[in-house]
């Protein structure tokens, strides 16, 4: 006799060690097996696309920092490109180079953090995690010499960033650039190899290239599906045309293969700093914007590749000193729609696994 | 021959965790070891001077929070503002510093303190003689490189990594 | 250290047998009660230290060092701590079954050091089956965890519970197999025998034996990376998700009196117990105990956690497998060469244990545990 068995609900969240932010996953449980799984979010709701509606378009600007706050840098640089093309204001040369070292920095930044969280969820318990933080407590030291806070850096403005780069900066980058690859060795060397991370992450979650394609997955872990798609390379916004790198991609799409790419973006984002800082020319850091920017009647989207994948905001303008509407595409939420496909079938310890190797951020999902 | 499972990977592991326990670590004690922030620190108040506002407002309506009160009256005899209330509510404030940017005549900044934890909400409000520079409220850095050269050096991680990678 | 010395050089050797005590059975019962008591609180007192400053220097930070010097206080400062906290029992949980659970679990913890000699003869009981107790007292500390689990009546302990059992009654098997090894160089199961035993220690002679149960008794214990029972970034605590106050210092308190347990069987196995040169036996067994627990915080502190299939799989597939062939070994030279030449056997054993290991690491398959849904 079969012995009656009924599956269960578990939630995991809101409030639980590895959901990275007050995040819910409603999974239906076969004992270890999750059977289905059901996002819940809404926890961080601020309606900031709606704050962005009574706001200046400069005003706008620090608020967009409380988006992904891990990567306050891209967020900025996301939305000051999307506020110029829709006034059509044009960016001094040495602008360019400041917000593409700041978005460079910010990447590897984000992509210690994501790591170091995801190994985390593997269970190394927080040595990882503690050794990239370690890494991105020297690039928020150079955040805070260049905008003088730790998280919310608020750096970029429209038409340029708000100051000019102190003299003991590009000391400062230059020593960081020559410890870092020597640090992602480390990283390497700690788990890359690892045989319990490998029958951990190997082959787990995969997420086929045409799903991801189909479900509109950016950024990293549609690379690790082996689609090699980087918004600087397909649609160059600011100089990235300027910049010779490669794209790192997977060839299976599971979660090892998420994780390798992150670390092989770091690299590449190392060789883009290089170049940046070889070619960063003097001038002007901010173009003459009127205080109050008051855009022609129309709409901009604009799009970057921000560390969690493809972020765009789309901005409508009705010429008055506010956007009339704005839309912001998350990447953490876009990328999110493919946790279920991923999850189900199988376990538990899996399912957090998957979902740290997608790398969200809460704050973003809920905006 | 592939050496994926035979340990290699976890003594490799091993070696750099017990490579690191004979490093010095990289933290600092806060309380008595205090590091020093950037010249360009967002502090947690606003300082205000009162000789070079001229009551434009300018800070309040850049203000994205709204934390900035002012109340100001006309003085007929010496053509000008006179500025009877400035608050600004730094439980609302978010440090943005964009007030100190638009202000036109270079009267408002914000403070090198980091440290301004209170009891009471209500003591978080900044009133106008709270917000002058003293000595014990030093002003920051930030959009005022001149008076960013005269802080000190501000103390970078990367500058204390001694140990060879 | 000198007090032990002078009770059992007093009068008399210290016998196994009651009435050679001075004073008797009662006497000998209460004291060594005490002492244990007292040893094992302290050096998991000391353990908790080690633990967090250990990993505190391999993680490139320092670990509690406020509370006194160097931060020694840090965990009587914790004891008061959890001490004084509330104590919430959830509205829907089985009462009686969540308060006896940190009792239960707890006792086999202590029971455990009734057999180990502390140095020669100095012991609560010694046993003539002791290994046998041992393993017989030892998943005693199971039937606390699930009655945790399920008294809680929360689904995180229920599946930390669950895992905790399939976890114990897999890795009992290798556990023990890993033992007879060492009985049968010994000849004996009494420990205070084997140490006896032991003119090198038999972690040389018995290499493959000492890794699996270490392997074992980590996984039994869960340490790390078979901590899968109390895995914070799945089940946010396992079975003690729902204790506090009190009855959660009990679980913390087994769980480092389990360690504990596990290094000193390991210590006395095959480490040579109390034996060794200059030194007090006492120090001397001390000293391999904590040796033997900074190793498993270092593996805490540098591995990912297995999943509960590839946990099952390497009981089975991996350690059961060698843990059976090393007993057949072991007994194929006990018989040939029942004294002669140790040293001998020693770079022979390591060698069979690197190409066992080798040879097996080909065979094992760890499935990919995915379920059609």
């Amino acid at each position: 006799m079969a012995l009656k068995t009924e599956p269960f609900v578990l939630n995991i969240g809101p409030v639980h060690p590895s959901t990275h932010g007050v995040f819910r996953m409603r999974a239906t449980m076969d004992g270890e097996v999750v059977l289905d799984i059901e996002p819940v979010f809404g926890y961080l709701h601020r309606g900031i696309e709606k704050l962005a509606e009574q706001r200046t378009y400069g005003g706008f600007i620090p608020l967009t920092d409380r988006l992904d706050y891990i990567a306050s840098m891209s967020n900025n640089f996301a939305y000051v490109t999307a506020v110029e093309k829709l006034a059509g204001i044009k960016v001094p040369e040495r602008a360019e180079y400041l917000r593409v070292i700041m978005a460079e920095l910010q990447r590897i930044a984000a992509f210690l953090i994501a790591v170091g969280a995801f190994l985390n969820d593997c269970g190394a318990f927080f040595t990882p995690f503690i050794y990239m933080f370690r890494e991105r407590e020297k690039i928020v030291d150079l955040f805070e010499m260049v905008s003088g806070q730790r998280l919310t850096y608020n750096y970029m403005r429209v038409g340029g960033v708000s100051q000019d780069i102190p003299d003991e900066f590009l000391p400062a980058l230059r020593k960081f650039l020559d410890k870092m690859p020597g640090y992602i060795d480390e990283y390497d060397r700690l788990l890359m190899q690892n045989e319990i991370l490998l029958a951990r992450s190997k082959g787990i979650g995969i997420l086929t290239r045409e799903k991801a394609i189909n479900c509109s997955i950016s950024g990293p872990v549609l690379r690790a599906s082996g689609v090699e798609w980087d918004i600087r390379k397909a649609d160059p916004y600011s100089i990235y045309d300027r910049f010779e790198f490669d794209i790192p991609t997977g060839t299976v799409g599971d979660c090892y293969d998420r994780y390798r790419v992150r670390i092989a973006e770091m690299r590449q984002s190392l060789r883009i700093l290089e170049q940046a800082v070889a070619q960063l020319p003097s001038g002007p850091i901010r173009s003459d914007v009127p205080h109050l920017v008051r855009p022609p009647v129309g709409e901009a989207y604009t799009h970057i590749e921000a560390p969690k994948g493809e972020l765009g905001f789309y901005l409508v303008s009705d010429n008055s000193i506010a956007p009339y509407r704005c839309h912001i595409r998350p990447p953490s939420l876009i990328n999110l729609t493919a946790l279920r496909e991923m999850v189900r079938g199988w376990k538990i310890a899996d399912a957090i696994v998957i979902f740290g190797s997608i790398d969200i951020t809460v704050g973003e999902i809920d905006r | 021959m592939k050496f994926e499972r035979y340990g290699i990977g976890i003594a490799k592991g091993m070696t750099v965790t017990i490579k690191h326990l004979f490093r010095p670590s990289t933290v600092s004690q806060y309380p008595e070891q205090r590091l020093n922030t950037s010249r360009r620190i967002r502090g947690n108040e606003l300082i205000w001077s009162e000789e070079k506002c001229t009551g434009c407002g300018t800070c309040a309506k850049t203000c994205p929070q709204g934390a900035i009160e002012i109340v100001t009256s006309t003085n007929l005899v010496e053509n000008k503002y006179r500025v009877e209330k400035y608050e600004v509510d730094t439980g609302y404030c978010i440090q943005c510093a964009l007030c100190v940017e638009a202000c036109p005549f270079q009267a408002l900044f914000l403070s090198y303190q980091y440290e301004c934890a209170t009891y009471r909400r209500d003591e978080l409000i900044q009133g106008k003689e709270a917000m002058l520079e003293t000595p014990e409220r030093p002003v920051s850095g930030y959009f005022y490189p001149e008076r960013a050269a005269k802080l000190p050096k501000q103390t970078l991680l990367i500058e204390k990594v001694v140990e060879k990678r | 250290m000198a007090i032990i010395d002078f009770v059992i050089n007093s009068r008399v050797p210290m016998q196994a047998l009651p009435p050679d005590w001075p004073g008797g059975f009662w006497w000998h019962w209460l004291f060594f009660t005490v002492v244990i008591i007292g040893f094992v609180l302290t050096m998991v007192m000391g353990f908790i230290y080690i633990e967090r400053r250990g990993m505190g220097y391999m993680q490139s930070r320092l670990g509690p060092n406020r509370t006194g010097p160097f931060g020694l206080l840090q965990p009587v400062a914790d004891a008061l701590k959890v001490l004084l906290k509330e104590n919430i029992v959830p509205t829907t949980a089985d009462k009686l079954v969540h308060w006896l659970a940190p009792i239960v679990a707890f006792a086999p913890a202590l029971m455990i050091f009734a057999v180990i000699p502390f140095q020669d003869k100095a012991l609560l009981a010694d046993l003539n089956i002791g290994i046998l107790y041992i393993v017989a007292i030892s998943s005693v500390s199971t039937v606390g965890v699930f009655m945790a689990g399920w008294g809680s009546s929360s689904k995180y302990s229920l599946l930390g519970a669950m895992r905790n059992v399939a976890a114990v009654v897999s890795y009992e098997i290798p556990l023990v197999l890993a033992v007879v090894g060492v009985v049968m160089i010994a000849g004996s199961m009494s420990l205070n025998q084997i140490v006896l035993a032991q003119n090198i220690p038999f972690i040389l002679l018995q290499p493959l034996g000492c890794l699996l149960f270490f392997v074992a008794g980590c996984a039994e214990i869960n340490r790390s990376p078979f901590d899968l029972m109390e895995a914070d970034s799945e089940i946010v605590a396992g079975f003690h998700t729902e204790y506090s106050g009190m009855k959660f210092a009990m679980f913390y308190l087994v769980e480092y009196a389990e360690a504990l347990a596990i290094s000193a069987i390991i210590t006395t196995l095959f480490l040579g117990g109390w034996r060794g040169p200059l030194l007090p036996p006492i120090l001397w067994f001390v000293l391999k105990v904590v040796i033997v627990f900074f190793v498993m915080v270092w593996t805490r502190t540098t591995l990912p956690r297995v999943r509960i299939d590839q946990l099952m799989a390497l009981a089975w597939k991996f350690l059961l497998p060698l843990a059976l062939i090393n007993l057949v070994i072991t007994a194929i030279q006990v018989l040939i060469w029942p004294t002669a030449l140790p040293w001998i056997l020693v770079p022979v054993n390591f060698a069979i244990m690197v190409v066992l290991i080798l040879i097996w690491s080909k065979f094992f398959k760890l499935g990919l545990g995915r379920i059609e849904v």
